[in-house]
């Protein structure tokens, strides 16, 4: 009992700025000056941190909803964004999963071997050719900018692999019995049996690029055009009455997602570990 | 038959193949190839650029703070992590609301969170303000030496519940019959972790350590929200450099340096591999 109460506390620990946060998006203008001025404004003295307002107000809240226009072309901007890749991802990564999974080929562990080290370049070794590229194609700052190099990762390819392999050979043998053809084999058993492990890695990179800040930061230049993931720390040093509330919301489909899929999450995330 | 297998899997692959190929790939090696001339003028210039980035002030700083950091950040993140899943199957009943507590950090988004780090980390703010009821003094986290230490603890906070489910996989896997056997033949708690878990965990080490790595780059994000395009020097890293590179537009040294960048990732992969098949051959 003590070992959970303890494992609880580190727990707790672990999620404080998330409660934080949530608990000060109720914290009306003027306590924000009295509690956060001396760092978030230019007042002195030092700051009271509190978790939960002494005068709770929806205020900030109204205030995002109905005076920040700013702020929800933003997030369109990420939803779009985000979107866009995660639907490319799918497309072109399903059917790509699918054949190192259920076929042998020549060439096949080699390719396999290129695809996860495209994998584990970190965003830096690509950022010049992407940037030739995008201004040879004309789409450096637009949306398209963001979603063409996403859509080709090759990350959700090595999940879902995993997943696709995991689908017994028996059930597939007896298909080719009854008379399926390949394709009719990928689409009424792969996805199907293989939905976890497609939910799983497009959630891992639907938080990835909720999270984007490298490449927005890169390729684009016009501020309309930015996610949030990049705007919204302007947004909160120019009006500090609706940071918190601000960031709140942008948790929300992150948070949320993450309350419905951590089964996926958790899949996902052991499916990387695997080698083959 | 077989032929025909061949062609229905490069079938599945194509989409994949093609775009992985034409826009990424050809655009690499365009970059490799440009690495070897001058931008302006269009010159060979051999290993010209490259001299010139190993020769270069700011990289071999960046590089330094880069390699320190992982150096440190790694192996913390890998050991406590590994503690804590061990920890955590050591639990009486089910331990998943404690993994979630864990993997929550991962999900938020960094900008939605930088408000509460300017706030603990401020030279006015939370953390002083608690250490100066103890009477301690604190500093200036983000503008002194310190903020390499925040950056570690803000990579660790983040990655922690990632890692440890991968380890928990890896545990997972050993089978239970290899416990029971060790403990008839009366080995103790400490000889069976010491000589059926650890040697089993090698794969699962070699995985966990290249996913904690791609992740490690990512701690640029949080840098750069909270501490912006020049941060104090001690987390001034490679991303930092390549980001103000680019926005001078200095292809020359970006492509030298990206080059070197993706064989130097290359190798420590190859490498990673070709040890941990061997060892499972043995």
């Amino acid at each position: 009992m003590i070992k959970r109460l303890m494992w609880g506390i580190i727990g707790g620990f672990m999620i404080f700025p998330l409660l934080f946060m949530v608990g000060n998006s109720f914290m009306g203008t003027l306590e924000l000056q009295e509690a956060y001025g001396a760092v978030l404004g230019n007042a002195g003295g030092g700051v009271s941190m509190r978790l939960i307002p002494r005068y709770p107000t929806l205020r900030p809240l109204v205030e995002l909803l109905m005076d920040s226009p700013g702020f929800f072309v933003m997030f369109w901007n990420s939803v779009r964004q985000v979107f866009g890749v995660l639907a490319g991802q799918a497309v072109i990564g399903i059917p790509a999963a699918w054949a190192f999974a259920r076929y042998r080929f020549r060439g096949r562990r080699v390719l396999f071997m290129i695809y996860m080290i495209l994998m584990i370049m970190p965003f830096q070794v690509t950022m010049v050719s992407n940037y030739l590229l995008l201004s040879k194609l004309s789409l450096m700052d637009t949306h398209f900018a963001l979603i063409l190099p996403g859509v080709f990762s090759t990350f959700p390819v090595f999940i879902m692999e995993k997943f696709f392999r995991a689908i017994p050979e028996t059930m597939i043998e007896a298909a080719k019995v009854d008379g399926a053809g390949s394709l009719c084999i990928f689409l009424k058993i792969g996805l199907p049996l293989g939905a976890p492990g497609i939910m799983a890695a497009l959630f891992l990179n639907f938080l990835e690029y909720w999270n984007a800040i490298e490449a927005p930061m890169t390729f684009l230049k016009t501020k309309s055009k930015f996610p949030l993931s990049l705007y919204l720390p302007d947004i909160t040093t120019d009006q500090i009455s609706i940071a918190f509330a601000a960031s709140v919301v942008m948790m929300i489909p992150a948070v949320l997602g993450f309350l419905w899929g951590k089964e996926y999450l958790r899949m996902g995330i052991a499916a990387s570990g695997l080698k083959e | 038959m077989r032929k025909k297998e061949e062609k229905i899997a490069y079938c599945f692959l194509l989409p994949s193949l093609f775009g992985t190929t034409v826009f990424i790939f050809l655009p690499f090696l365009d970059v490799v190839r440009r690495s070897f001339f001058q931008a302006v003028g269009g010159t060979f210039v051999g290993l010209g650029n490259y001299r010139e980035v190993l020769h270069n002030a700011a990289f071999l700083q960046a590089l330094s703070h880069t390699v320190k950091f992982f150096g440190i950040c790694l192996p913390i993140l890998l050991t406590v992590s590994f503690g804590m899943a061990v920890g955590i199957l050591q639990l009486p009943g089910p331990g998943k609301w404690i993994e979630s507590l864990f993997l929550l950090p991962m999900a938020l988004p960094v900008a939605s969170i930088v408000v509460f780090w300017k706030l603990l980390f401020h030279d006015n703010g939370g953390i002083n303000q608690l250490l100066s009821w103890f009477g301690l003094k604190g500093s200036d986290w983000m503008n002194t030496g310190a903020a390499f230490g925040v950056l570690v603890g803000t990579y660790i906070w983040k990655n922690l519940g990632y890692d440890m489910i991968l380890w928990l996989t890896g545990l997972a896997a050993i089978s239970g019959e290899q416990y029971e056997a060790a403990k008839v033949s009366g080995a103790n708690r400490f000889q069976i972790f010491v000589y059926i878990t650890l040697p089993q965990m090698k794969t699962c080490a070699v995985m966990t350590g290249i996913l904690s790595f791609i992740n490690a780059f990512r701690v640029f994000r949080e840098a750069y929200l909270i501490a912006g395009e020049y941060p104090h020097n001690s987390i001034y890293m490679l991303q930092h450099l390549f980001y103000n590179w680019f926005t001078k537009l200095d292809i020359q040294k970006m492509s030298a340096a990206a080059v070197m960048l993706a064989a130097g990732i290359s190798i420590l992969f190859l490498l990673l591999e070709w040890w941990n098949e061997k060892e499972e051959r043995q």
